[in-house]
């Protein structure tokens, strides 16, 4: 199940195991990155808490947990070259992945159709 | 309020620009290449920017230069026919109303000031306008930036005689038949040129220029790294209503003539910062870690505020984040350590001398 926040991360939930990343819209918007922080490994998050950074030359953008649970695992090869981060890219570059506590918390989100509607 | 278009919207588009609102002006931030590939291709070759959002105003009349001169720190006077000076609106309390640029051409004043104080700035003239001056805001022109150390080559190719155009000199051409103001000046540190036109023209000139296959189309993301990376002030940022001249390490646009005569507005403010040295200072900040610390970020020292960053982001010549900031004169020499105040972290940043990324103007 692949769904979108109106914030523009992407969430694929696969049993209680949801992998986040950013959508290619957002990484088009932000441009050149230039600094990634992501969360450490077993750090307890709730929906809606800012866990991860991008900054971009102009500005740095918060990455909001689309779900509460426990990080279980970080893409940090991710941070190994900033400039892999492309929109081509951006459903395959995974940020985080969280043991879900509420898999709930996954149903306000938009799917697909609904997101493409949303960036137009 | 409507939200403006130059008349290179279309082209801008047709370039594939991602069009953002600056200024009350819908402007191109960045092209397909993104920001860090146009900064350094007009450090390495040539950009070409649309500025044509800047307003171009016409001061003439047998009263324009003590007009000028009532306003600003410049010595008017001094610049010749087909020079070219940087010069600041000033309040009395020597706070900066705008910064611009000034050239006399045909014996009449011809001023560049930012899109953003445009009103402001034609509204402070028109209230302080005499009887033997007139003043014409030039809506029907466009303004080109070609910046980097190959534009000079690019304009020469396109047939342009540059000979003895200099850094600060402005001079008529023509380019396929098409009248140019030309200034050799810029806002990148770089050797270049703004090139202005009636906005009817300026779309042909745009091609011209690209058509070389030398020159790089830039944004507003590029002209504001480049611009940070060479220490030129910002309005908004590096400068305001209450930052004066000498805090903003302005003291060259304070004319020495102008400065003995002390018959500028806030001269008694601005000039015992003069003598005696400013409260606050403009330095550049160089961040030890990969994070960018952004405008508005508090600086610290022995857990004391002790200054701002008035312009924080990426350096793409130096390839790490860099800023600019009003720190406390004592803390402002190079080589020294503060804190930034970064959302729930602290940030040491060292004082780095401007510009960060050395001027290459071309003086003859």
């Amino acid at each position: 199940m692949l769904k979108f926040s109106e914030d523009h991360e992407w969430a694929k939930l696969d049993d209680d195991i949801c992998t986040v990343g950013i959508s290619p819209h957002a990484v088009e918007q932000l441009g050149d990155i230039v600094f990634v922080e992501l969360p450490d490994t077993g750090t307890s998050v709730s929906k809606g808490d800012a866990v991860a950074v991008f900054e971009s030359v102009k500005a740095a953008s918060d990455i909001y947990s689309p779900a509460g649970g426990d990080v279980t695992e970080v893409n940090s090869a991710l941070l190994d070259d900033l400039t892999a981060i492309t929109p081509e890219k951006a459903m395959q570059n995974w940020l985080f992945k969280i043991k879900v506590s509420d898999v709930g918390d996954l149903e306000s989100l938009m799917d697909e159709d609904a997101y493409n509607a949303l960036i137009g | 309020m409507d939200i403006k278009q130059t008349p290179l919207y279309d082209f801008h588009r047709a370039n594939g620009a991602r069009m953002v609102p600056f200024a009350g002006w819908n402007m191109p931030v960045q092209y397909t290449h993104g920001i860090k590939a146009e900064h350094l291709a007009t450090r390495n070759g040539a950009g070409l920017f649309d500025v044509s959002h800047m307003v171009q105003i016409e001061l003439s009349g047998s009263g324009a230069d003590t007009f000028f001169e009532r306003l600003t720190p410049t010595d008017i006077g001094a610049v010749a026919e087909g020079r070219v000076r940087y010069s600041l609106f000033l309040n009395d309390a020597g706070g900066v109303l705008d910064d611009l640029m000034v050239a006399r051409l045909d014996g009449h004043l011809h001023l560049v000031v930012n899109a953003g104080r445009a009103q402001h700035d034609i509204n402070h003239l028109r209230q302080n306008l005499d009887a033997e001056t007139r003043i014409e805001v030039h809506h029907d022109k466009a303004l080109l930036a070609l910046q980097g150390p190959q534009a000079a080559a690019v304009m020469s190719s396109l047939g342009l005689d540059l000979d003895g155009l200099r850094f600060m000199d402005i001079r008529r051409f023509e380019l396929n038949s098409i009248p140019l103001v030309i200034t050799r000046s810029g806002y990148t540190g770089e050797d270049g040129f703004e090139i202005s036109m009636l906005a009817t023209a300026v779309v042909e000139i745009a091609k011209t220029l690209l058509a070389t296959n030398e020159v790089t189309l830039a944004g507003l993301g590029a002209r504001d790294t480049l611009r940070l990376e060479a220490g030129l002030p910002l309005w908004g940022h590096e400068l305001d209503e209450t930052i004066t001249p000498t805090m903003a390490g302005l003291k060259f646009a304070l004319s020495k003539k102008r400065r003995e005569a002390a018959d500028f507005p806030g001269a008694d403010v601005i000039l015992d910062e003069f003598a005696h040295g400013p409260k606050r200072c403009l330095v550049g900040l160089l961040a030890t870690g990969a994070r960018p610390v952004r405008d508005g970020t508090i600086l610290l020292h022995d857990g004391a505020e002790v200054g701002v960053v008035t312009s924080g982001g990426f350096s793409p010549s130096l390839d790490r984040p860099a800023a600019l900031g009003l720190v406390d004169a004592k803390l402002a020499d190079t080589g020294t350590v503060i804190t930034a105040a970064t959302r729930g972290s602290e940030t040491p940043m060292t004082v780095a001398s401007l510009p960060l990324v050395p001027h290459r103007y071309f003086r003859g």
